[in-house]
């Protein structure tokens, strides 16, 4: 249950950052969760709604951007979508592949409502 | 861990000493507990953070790097499949490597603190974190043990994280390198399966060889499947049964050590 413990730190860090907006509470998050991220955005939503029980962002909603894999290959320079960290260059079938995107794991930002007067 | 709402995300982390007190690792545990009944609601608005989720891990591992590097200690992350070796590997290694450096362990362990007293054995430095429900480590948990034991300058600290090949890939722990071990009753396609993990090893042992007349398992593909998960990954084949290899994984390690 990894995406457990990675739910509340993400209640953790946007309760802290709704705090210092000076929120009533967190209607929102967007995250960003790499393919290659090896976190299950379905299991972390599920896991968000737990974490977040009885805190600022309990029913906030979850958006999740899920960039896709892409491969830079060590010999040809070719740029390729992948979806393992085995890939193959499909130009010149060389296996040293640098992973240039989907790996990200980000809070991207969350919408807070403001206390009404 | 937490009373008040039995959140057990990293569930009831403590620190164990074979012998020795127990303490409770929950300080780095915040809640808001507060019930907020706002009938009024203002206006919404976007804030944007752009933070890494696991920032907070992160900066804990940072903390741990530089004081394990001001102090010449080498740290090893040991990581497997529950029941690969990590264990028995640091039983066979800790004494010879005993003889040239001194060695303390640091065992990871959902519950019981079987592992620790079997290092405890050995006359090492030893204390168990027990997880709980968490199926990690991560750098606080390491930040909290580490200041229980009796670290001394120029040695060489081994974590053996919770038998789990999935999300120890993703916290930094502050080490050096990151060790990953699969027995040959595993599978020859367990880097592909796991390749998170393979991708962030920098060592790769092959343990349990002195089984391979009796199980299907192609060592070469397997050292092939891993390779290609990450492209410089060392590689050792051992038994810590029979000992076989474990001389070579040994003498790599103490030319590290004592370089680093
Ligand atoms: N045949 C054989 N058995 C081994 C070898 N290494 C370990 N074992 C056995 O494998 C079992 C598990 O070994 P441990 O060292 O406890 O494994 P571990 O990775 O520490 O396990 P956890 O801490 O529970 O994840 C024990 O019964 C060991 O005796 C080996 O090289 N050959
Ligand atoms: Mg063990
Ligand atoms: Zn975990
Ligand atoms: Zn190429
Ligand atoms: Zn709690």
């Amino acid at each position: 249950m990894h995406e457990m413990s990675i739910a509340l730190s993400i209640v953790e860090a946007i309760v802290a950052k709704a705090r210092e907006e000076g929120a009533a509470k967190v209607s929102g998050v967007d995250l960003l969760i790499g393919k290659l991220a090896g976190i299950e955005p379905e299991s972390l939503k599920f896991c968000f709604a737990a974490a977040a029980k009885g805190t600022l962002a309990e029913h906030a909603l979850i958006t999740v951007e899920e960039p896709e894999g892409v491969g830079e290959c060590g010999e040809c320079g070719k740029r390729f979508p992948v979806n393992f960290y085995y890939a193959e260059c499909p130009q010149c079938r060389s296996l040293r592949i640098k992973i240039i995107s989907g790996e990200e794991f980000l809070i991207q930002s969350i919408t807070i409502e403001e206390k009404g007067e | 861990m937490c009373d008040t709402c039995g959140c057990s995300g990293d569930g009831g982390v403590v620190l164990r000493k074979p012998g020795g007190s127990v303490e409770h690792g929950d300080e780095h545990h915040e809640h808001d507990h507060k019930h907020h009944h706002h009938h009024h609601e203002g206006s919404s608005r976007k804030v944007v953070m752009e933070q890494d989720v696991l920032l907070k891990n992160n900066l804990f591992a940072e903390r741990n790097r530089g004081y394990f590097e001001a102090r010449n200690i080498f740290v090893l992350n040991f990581l497997s499949s529950p029941g690969s070796g990590k264990t028995s590997l640091l039983e066979k290694i800790i004494p010879a490597l005993q003889q040239r450096f001194p060695v303390a362990v640091i065992e990871g362990d959902q519950q019981t603190t079987n592992d620790a007293d079997r290092i405890h054995a050995l006359g090492v430095p030893v204390i168990q974190i027990n997880t709980g429900s968490g199926c990690h480590l991560d750098a606080s948990m390491v930040n909290l043990a580490m200041k229980e034991l009796d670290l001394q300058d120029n040695s060489l600290l081994c974590i053996e994280n919770v038998g789990n090949l999935v999300c120890p890939a993703l916290f930094d722990l502050g080490e050096a390198l990151k060790v990953v071990i699969i027995s040959v009753t595993e599978g020859d396609d367990k880097p592909l399966k796991y390749p998170t993990m393979f991708h962030e090893a920098d060592i790769c042992i092959l343990n349990k060889i002195d089984l391979l007349p009796y199980v299907e398992f192609d060592v070469a593909k397997c050292r092939e499947n891993a390779m290609r998960v990450s492209h410089n990954l060392e590689w050792f084949e051992v038994s810590a049964t029979t000992g076989e290899g474990l001389a070579v994984w040994q003498e790599w390690l103490e030319k590290r050590v004592s370089h680093s």
